[in-house]
């Protein structure tokens, strides 16, 4: 159980997962106007279910490339908490296996794996690919099933519908919940404030640094001036 | 069946943003560690991108003009949340979502 049959068993829950949000983001991306080939290479090649939704929204919007990747960017940095908590765990590996484990990290493959000691490389690498495998074919599949969907304005909430899961879900994970969510208050406000004044792509790039940074002044304010 | 080459960059772009975060720590660690409060301060990134993108889909579709009477995506949000919140299910509040929005157009 420690190698990689190991790792694709210990999948199981994430590749269930997978399967039902891979087809809504197919969904989108296809109501994003996305063809076949080109879903199937973001979701092989970019694999990151928000990030890849946050694409498909801004490419609807008509953002500009650069406003696109500096988002994506962003919302992926959340990965360098995972990566440095998974790295005690994956010291003695030689760093190009540790490379390739590090590029198919996700949260969800970063829940199952954190609650296991000792981790073996063919271990993760049972479990990732299995998770990458299943991401890439669902999202294929809701990129076909799409064309059979009557009414794919409804379908395009899932948008926002998995945004507001994600947040709820990343809110449950905050050690400090009160400054998180005057984090998401001032985020929300200002992203809908700059979308109207700019109408530009820049509005969720500002909201979110000026968000994260009212959120650390916050938590150092309110906690205990000993310092 | 094509792939646009402005696609193709883009998303080779964003694939390269997406695992310097992911890697480097992992190859890196036990060398160089964060300061603490970069750490704070990435722990609400999650937060607040998700907190704009909610906000932005829901009060200005389209990306342009805000709309809130009549707009059925307000109790739609709100559906996804309490079934995130109860349910802790991603699939289950997308579902929620798209349903309560589909009865509502």
């Amino acid at each position: 159980m420690k190698g990689f049959r190991g790792g694709v068993r210990a999948a199981l829950p994430v590749v269930l997962g997978y399967l039902g949000i891979g087809l809504a983001a197919g969904v989108v991306e296809r109501a994003a106007g996305l063809s076949h080939a080109e879903i199937l290479l973001l979701s092989t090649v970019l694999y990151a279910g928000s990030a890849q939704f946050v694409l498909a929204g801004l490419l609807a919007l008509g953002a500009a490339p650069a406003a696109i990747v500096s988002t994506v960017f962003l919302v992926n940095l959340r990965h360098l908490l995972l990566s440095a908590a998974l790295a005690p765990a994956l010291r003695g590996l030689p760093a190009w296996k540790n490379a390739l484990i590090g590029l198919q990290l996700t949260d969800e493959t970063f829940v199952v794996a954190a609650g296991r000691r000792p981790l073996s490389a063919a271990w993760m690498a049972g479990l990732n690919l299995s998770a990458w495998a299943a991401w890439a074919a669902a999202n294929v599949a809701g990129a076909a099933l799409s064309g059979l969907a009557a009414d794919t304005r409804a379908l395009g909430f899932a948008l926002p519908s998995m945004f507001a899961a994600l947040l709820v879900l990343q809110l449950r994970l905050q050690r400090r919940l009160r400054p998180a969510l005057a984090v998401a208050a001032v985020a929300a406000a200002l992203g809908v404030g700059a979308q109207l004044a700019l109408a530009g792509p820049w509005a969720v790039v500002l909201a979110t640094v000026l968000g994260a940074t009212v959120g650390l002044a916050l938590q150092r304010w309110t906690s205990a001036p000993s310092s | 069946m094509d792939v646009r080459p402005e696609f193709l960059a883009l998303v080779l772009a964003c694939a390269l943003v997406t695992a310097l975060p992911r890697v480097l720590p992992l190859v890196l660690l036990s060398r160089a560690t964060l300061p603490p409060w970069l750490l704070d301060w990435l722990g609400y990134v999650p937060v607040a991108v998700l907190a704009a993108l909610t906000a932005i889909e829901v009060l200005v579709p389209g990306g342009k003009g805000l709309q809130l009477a009549g707009n059925p995506a307000l109790p739609a949000i709100l559906a996804a949340f309490v079934a995130a919140a109860t349910t802790r299910s991603l699939l289950l509040s997308v579902l929620c979502g798209v349903a309560a929005y589909w009865l509502l157009l």
